[in-house]
């Protein structure tokens, strides 16, 4: 084979190992255990505090409690040998591929974040992203509208009214906020003019992030050029912070995060879409509806808090280090890991909303919000031109 | 000799477009004619035209069969389980896929004899536009940029015909709502029933 075509498929093989199981796999898992620590931190407990090397099972005084950090492992293992129950009035195939059909779209998504900038391998530059495409954003979109799919087919599949009515409710939910999430970006492609998540988070590096803009071509916000040159960053910084504002929100809509995660409110649905699953099963939609916040988050932080980029001009000395690559990716995954923090701050201070409230503020206040703000935009850069 | 991923992908689109019709559970015949527009969106990737195979994507899996099934879904289909085949159905169904074939078919045997496009490598298309456009970057690096040519050519030569379906859209719309919504006040003369 020609060698050329052996190397792609070889990186590209390896970036998927990586970037999948070795990155966002343990971030799921230890976003399980920091959600319930920062829950106890903000209700005054004490949280998941003691699981570690079970030293006293062989016999010692001790167990080394590690701050209760194995615990996320202890789930895992829990949730595999938990006994898997099929109740006998579920429609069973659509039962079997409902979670897989909600944790498969969140992973697939991972493919086109850019985790890094690019790093030397044999002679040849590896661009630190699994697949390059010239559609990034529209690529979340369209994947991110199949993960309907898997919870609208559980709820109906359980053959429960409580779960009918969750994934319901899911589905509504889900097919009114895509609207707002799409219309909310288009500010922020109107300003790039590109499509391609590496090329907008390289543009970023080189002109302050979208969102803090303290640095472009001419230099950071200590130097008199700095002042001179940027008008128009600051003048754009309205409609980008409104579309942030309803972008962010309507990823907590899709990824049914409170407040707004009506599909499976306790209160009023028992469990919701999953009231009828046990063990593995309820565990793949607890992996997708993490691995599709950590989606979110990391989408958020490369289109308006600069990807993996440090800033400062500081980028292209770092890429031209030995292995800056490497420390691009771990500034992208601190950005992403403080994302995650938000995204569970959010969920332990702020109450449910009510279903009408939701779609009022899907329907009523982003939808038209997200439309005028792309005229905004259309307005101030035929201005500033 | 196209790529395996072809044939993976047409396998996938047969499969599903032949299973939309042989299951007997609505819900299973929508969701396997998702699979059959996941298979196409995979064919139109692997013709490098990404724009087209994620709007397949979005548009007809994400937002138009999830529809479908919401619908199926609350209306509880369960009569269509247990119809049998009528048979004008069957010859229907048999007779239009057999007008298409053949139609197909002329198509395919005069493709010699229609005229084809020159060859023209990208760095030759590039002179086309704007020296400093991303169209032209891009094309000069050696890729394609679907999404970008596909907006220039809406937004500049198909203007017009755009608006106007975007104000077909409009209409559909703002009829839909009118439609359905309820008065909320009781008109005169249809006052409800005391007692």
């Amino acid at each position: 084979m020609d060698p050329a075509i052996l190397f792609l498929i070889l990186t590209t093989a390896v970036k998927i190992v990586v970037f999948t199981f070795v990155f966002t796999l343990p971030i799921i898992a230890y976003s399980t255990y920091a959600e319930r620590r920062v829950s106890s931190i903000i209700q005054d407990r004490v949280g998941p505090n003691r699981v570690g090397i079970p030293l006293t099972l062989f016999g010692a005084k001790k167990d080394i409690p590690f701050a209760g950090l194995l615990q996320p492992l202890a789930d895992g293992l829990k949730a595999f040998l938990k006994e898997d129950l099929v109740p006998a009035h579920v429609r069973k195939f659509f039962f079997w591929i409902a979670p897989a059909l909600t944790a498969a779209p969140a992973f697939l998504c991972i493919c086109i974040i850019p985790f890094g900038s690019s790093i030397t391998v044999f002679d040849q530059p590896v661009k630190l992203v699994i697949a390059d495409i010239d559609a990034g954003p529209l690529f979340v979109f369209a994947i991110a509208s199949l993960s309907v799919y898997g919870i609208t087919f559980a709820g109906w599949a359980s053959n429960n009214k409580y779960s009918f009515l969750g994934g319901v409710r899911s589905c509504a939910q889900m097919i009114s906020y895509e609207i707002s999430l799409g219309l909310s970006l288009i500010p922020v492609l109107m300003v790039f003019g590109q499509l391609n998540l590496s090329d907008i988070v390289h543009s970023q590096a080189d002109n302050g992030w979208t969102l803090l803009p303290l640095w472009n071509e001419h230099g950071s916000v200590f130097d008199a050029a700095y002042w001179q040159n940027c008008k128009e960053q600051w003048l754009l910084m309205i409609p980008l912070t409104i579309s942030f504002i309803i972008f962010t929100t309507s990823i907590f809509a899709e990824t049914n995060r409170m407040p707004f995660d009506l599909p499976e409110c306790e209160t009023e649905l028992v469990g919701g879409y999953h009231t009828e699953y046990s063990s593995m099963k309820f565990a793949l939609f607890f992996l997708g509806e993490y691995a599709a916040m950590i989606v979110g988050s990391a989408i958020i932080v490369t289109l308006f808090f600069g990807g993996w980029s440090l800033g400062f001009g500081l980028d292209t000395a770092i890429s031209n280090m030995a292995l800056g690559g490497l420390l691009h990716i771990l500034i992208f995954l601190t950005k992403v890991i403080a994302f995650v923090i938000f995204f569970i701050w959010v969920r332990w201070t702020v109450p449910r909303f009510r279903y009408d409230q939701l779609m009022k503020l899907g329907w009523v206040v982003f939808f038209e919000l997200a439309l005028v703000n792309i005229f905004i935009t259309a307005g101030i850069i035929m201005l500033l031109n | 000799m196209p790529s395996p991923f072809f044939y993976i992908f047409a396998a996938m689109m047969l499969s599903g477009g032949l299973m939309v019709i042989f299951m007997r559970n609505p819900v299973s015949s929508a969701l396997s004619m998702v699979l059959s527009f996941i298979g196409l969106a995979g064919i139109f990737i692997g013709l490098n035209a990404y724009f087209v195979g994620i709007l397949q994507i979005l548009v007809y899996a994400g937002a138009i069969m999830v529809l479908f099934i919401f619908i199926i879904m609350l209306l509880d289909v369960k009569e269509e389980e247990s119809h049998p085949r009528k048979g004008l159905a069957i010859t229907a169904g048999v007779l239009i896929p057999v007008v298409l074939i053949i139609q197909l078919t002329g198509v395919i045997l005069t493709n010699d004899e229609s005229p084809s496009a020159p060859p023209l490598t990208l760095e030759a298309a590039a002179a086309d536009y704007k020296q400093d456009s991303v169209i032209h970057k891009k094309l000069i690096s050696g890729s394609l940029p679907d999404v970008h040519l596909i907006g220039r050519k809406l937004f500049t030569e198909y203007n017009f015909p755009l608006q106007v379906i975007a104000v077909l859209l409009l209409v559909a719309t703002v009829g839909c709502v009118a439609l359905s919504k309820k008065s909320s006040a009781p008109k005169n003369g249809d006052k409800p029933d005391k007692g």
